[in-house]
């Protein structure tokens, strides 16, 4: 800006991997003293220029990979993260990429600390982690272990860690989708205290809120490619959703709220599911719900408030220690998610990576894979049958790339999402339990899941939503459950519901009796 | 007043209180604190069984008698630290006897021999920890390479014990160094404690230390924080391998011989050492000083049993065996329960 010379220059960067284009020829520059917003869709491409601005993949490294990227106006090409560091580029990741095993200071501290008499001097180590936290304002002893803490505050001592790396350049990759709104405000005075010291910070985030607030510039990104780099105060909302999703928003419209006839009204239907009093010892308070058939109820809440904890119960994962789940009216215990399973119950977990998707494996195998095991391993679903899943699959939910052989890894976070939900969506549950399936996503990847969650219950598929944004809650639930404080608070049904009052329940649990 | 002088007691006993049951199920103290607590308990079971047994020279000797299995257990705390694991351990202590005792039977000074021996099983070492960084093969199986090729070597130089009578050796072996009284240890406890005390403060006051403590709590994130986790994975081999190489020659300080079969399943019992020390199998959490308790802990099960004199020496195996599936099950139980 103003006619200084940019600190970053990003140029032609071009990036595969197998089976994926994940970077064509895309060019980037940032400026000192500037918040500079990187967007688009999943698979974009946004997390693959930042792994090649920070060296987790070397430019040089593959035959087709190719680009400059120049630091300060000299050409730079770092052979990993520690040297992408030492010339001033910091990256605070959006999952948090610490070590619980560790204490705090450590955390912030890690390969720099200070040293007397050959080794580390852990009074000043501590000494300077504490400084850092204060100037967070956060107020936790540098002694305590990181895994002890939440993940807002294991974000912010990232981010701790990364200010310390004395940055020229500092790379936000969400950093505030696990943190509340104080948090955040928290946030966004570091961020600007470190743009007035002259650091260029790009920021990622899906919250486009965010995005206005607090940068001065932004680059769009597309399906690898560059679509284009614009001031944040000269481009309306609308035409950067446009550019990102690269369609017109008609896919957003035509999902108009469409509430299914809540089923709940007849007294003489069985719910599909019941609990009462379901509850268990040091997760969540007894619980009283039902879900009829071919309905969306939303379980809507505060990171936090038991929303997952109570899924986890449902679908047979946690044992309750009190209370009693029926289903068709039968009385059942769920001891595994297989016996959940076996009564048409499904769980897609909110941590996609670790509880989701088989990484390694192909996008054929991870879809086919719920369904092999509900059919047991003696009996092998043939290759043609597999394949045929795959590539229905693939087209029904538009996985990208539509490639049934991808590996699940090279895949967006969108994409691997609607792998997950292919999985379940094969072994055709009764109940589907969804947990976050929307988080990390873009709007248009969002958009389709939500359209698919719509017409799953329009075919008789019951659906347990569950989202921390209220606005997709109302769209798509007929019924809304809200959780708070680990218990259930309320259960209304969405006729004339809005994000105020929903933020009302889950503020004080008191408008319970009036909802009712 | 009255109410004042009662409640603060019993204000800072409970407090107390909480702080030691929290240090207790902590996944970082807890197991070192249970092995402490253990270690104590199985000394006052010997000491009510049998007269003399909780006296001077009883826990002198278990130095004595296991400074070797002491320097084997701080290799092995290195890898185990980094989530890894080393089987060559106990053939590599066997090699180094065997090159020691042949070498020195034909003549070499053992001013040579020694410092050969451990910078021969670094090497071998630091090929092990090559093989696993580069190759990305499991450290179980390039490990169980090594302790095949170890052991294999053996045989080759003799299949024969060979004693050695290299006066150096002997004077080390027979000098007793005396703490007053009946009081005496050997230069091999010296030895083994100064290593311990080396690797402790590596561990806790170097970088190279926190990066084994980094590796073993996430691989990833140690990389993605621009930590060495390369060099470091490599090295703790390096270390492991110095350390059997040390641990040889103190061995052939005991025995004063070479032999191939000497030291079979003695990696059991450094790994076990190391379990029942409190570090955790899957890396990041562990001390040390730890594993020294671990291996104070075998010792004290065998001195017991050989003071009992009608059970068979198996019966420390069955010891070491239900112990170690306890330490193991309570280190699940406390890292479930921090989750």
């Amino acid at each position: 800006m103003n006619g200084q010379a940019p600190v970053v220059e990003m140029t032609n960067i071009s990036i595969s991997f197998p089976g994926v284009k994940a970077l064509d020829g895309v060019s980037f520059r940032m400026f000192p003293g500037e918040v500079h917003s990187l967007l688009g869709e999943n698979g974009a491409g946004k997390s693959t220029l930042i792994k090649a601005l920070t060296g987790v993949y070397p430019i040089d490294s593959g035959p087709t990979d190719s680009g400059e990227i120049l630091l300060a106006g000299n050409r730079v090409s770092f052979a990993g993260p520690a040297q992408a560091q030492g010339a001033g580029i910091s990256t605070v990741y959006q999952e948090v990429n610490l070590l619980g095993n560790l204490s705090v200071a450590e955390n912030i501290m890690l390969g720099r600390e200070p040293r007397r008499f050959g080794g580390i001097d852990w009074r000043a180590t501590r000494r300077r982690a504490l400084e850092l936290l204060r100037g967070l304002h956060l107020d936790i002893d540098p002694g305590s272990l990181l895994g002890s803490h939440s993940l807002a505050v294991q974000q912010l001592v990232a981010i701790a860690r990364a200010i310390d790396v004395n940055a020229k350049v500092l790379i936000l990759d969400e950093p505030t989708s696990s943190l509340d709104a104080d948090e955040v405000a928290e946030l966004f005075r570091v961020i600007r205290e470190l743009k007035a010291e002259g650091v260029a910070i790009l920021f990622v985030s899906h919250f486009l809120d965010q995005v206005y607030e607090i940068s001065d510039r932004l680059t769009v990104l597309r399906n690898g490619k560059l679509v284009g780099e614009y001031r944040t105060a000269e481009i309306l909302r609308l035409d950067l959703v446009q550019k990102m999703i690269g369609k017109e928003l008609a896919i957003l419209d035509a999902l108009e709220r469409r509430i299914v006839e809540p089923g709940g009204g007849e007294d003489d239907e069985v719910p599909l599911l019941s609990a009462t009093a379901l509850g268990r010892k040091g997760s969540i308070a007894p619980v009283d719900l039902r879900i009829y058939t071919g309905e969306v109820v939303g379980l809507a809440g505060l990171l936090g408030s038991g929303r997952t904890e109570l899924a986890r119960i449902l679908s047979g994962i946690d044992r309750p220690d009190s209370g009693a789940l029926r289903i068709d009216g039968t009385p059942h215990r769920f001891r595994t998610p297989r016996s959940a399973l076996a009564r048409g119950v499904a769980y897609s977990s909110e941590n996609r990576r670790a509880e989701g998707i088989v990484e390694d494996l192909t996008v054929r195998d991870n879809i086919v894979l719920a369904l092999q095991a509900d059919r047991g391993w003696f009996h092998p679903i043939s290759r043609k049958r597999r394949d045929e899943l795959a590539v229905s699959y693939i087209q029904a939910l538009n996985i990208r790339p539509a490639n049934p052989d991808a590996i699940v890894r090279n895949l967006s976070g969108g994409n691997q999402q609607k792998v997950l939900l292919a999985r379940w969506l094969a072994v055709a549950p009764r109940l589907l339990i969804l947990d976050e399936p929307t988080r990390g996503i873009d709007v248009g990847a969002k958009a389709e899941i939500q359209k698919l969650v719509v017409n799953l219950a329009e075919n008789g598929m019951s659906v347990l939503f569950i989202s921390a944004e209220l606005e997709e809650v109302l769209r798509l639930s007929s019924r809304i459950a809200i959780m708070r404080d680990r218990r259930l608070v309320a259960d209304i049904v969405n006729d004339d519901l809005t994000v105020d009052s929903l933020l009302a329940i889950i503020a004080d649990g008191e408008l319970t009796a009036v909802a009712r | 007043m009255s109410i004042d002088t009662s409640s603060a007691p019993v204000d800072a006993g409970r407090r107390l209180l909480g702080r030691v049951s929290s240090a207790f199920t902590s996944p970082k103290y807890g197991p070192v604190l249970v092995t402490l607590v253990l270690l104590v308990a199985v000394f006052l079971i010997g000491g009510s069984r049998y007269r003399g047994f909780v006296s001077g020279p009883v826990i002198l000797n278990l130095f004595v008698d296991n400074a070797y299995l002491i320097v084997l257990a701080v290799g092995m705390t290195f890898v185990i630290l980094t989530g890894g694991i080393d089987l060559s351990v106990g053939a590599v202590l066997a090699l180094s006897t065997m090159i020691a005792a042949s070498l020195l039977q034909s003549g070499w000074s053992a001013s040579v021999v020694i410092p050969l021996i451990l910078v021969l099983t670094s090497v071998l070492g630091l090929l092990v920890g090559l093989m696993i960084h580069v190759f990305k093969i499991q450290p179980f199986i390039a490990t169980l390479a090594a302790m095949f090729l170890a052991r294999g070597l053996c045989y080759v130089i003799s299949k024969d014990s060979i004693s050695i009578t290299d006066p150096v050796f002997v004077g080390l072996a027979q000098t007793r160094i005396s703490l007053g009284g009946r009081l005496s240890i050997t230069a091999s406890v010296v030895i083994a404690l100064l290593v311990v005390l080396a690797a402790f403060l590596v561990l806790h006051y170097s970088r190279l230390g926190r990066t084994v403590y980094a590796i073993g709590g996430g691989e990833q994130s140690g990389m993605l924080m621009g930590l060495p986790v390369a060099r470091t994975k490599v090295l703790v081999y390096v270390i492991s391998g110095f350390c059997s190489g040390l641990a040889g020659v103190l061995f052939t300080f005991y025995t004063l011989s070479g032999y191939s079969l000497t030291a079979v399943g003695t990696e059991l019992d450094a790994i076990a050492a190391v379990v029942i020390g409190g570090t955790l199998l899957t890396g990041g959490y562990g001390f040390v000083l730890g594993s020294v308790l671990g291996v104070l802990v075998l010792g004290t099960i065998q001195t017991i049993i050989t003071f009992e004199g009608t059970l068979s020496s198996w019966w420390t195996r069955i010891f070491i065996g239900a112990l170690l599936l306890v330490f193991i099950v309570l280190q699940k139980v406390l890292t479930a329960r921090r989750r």
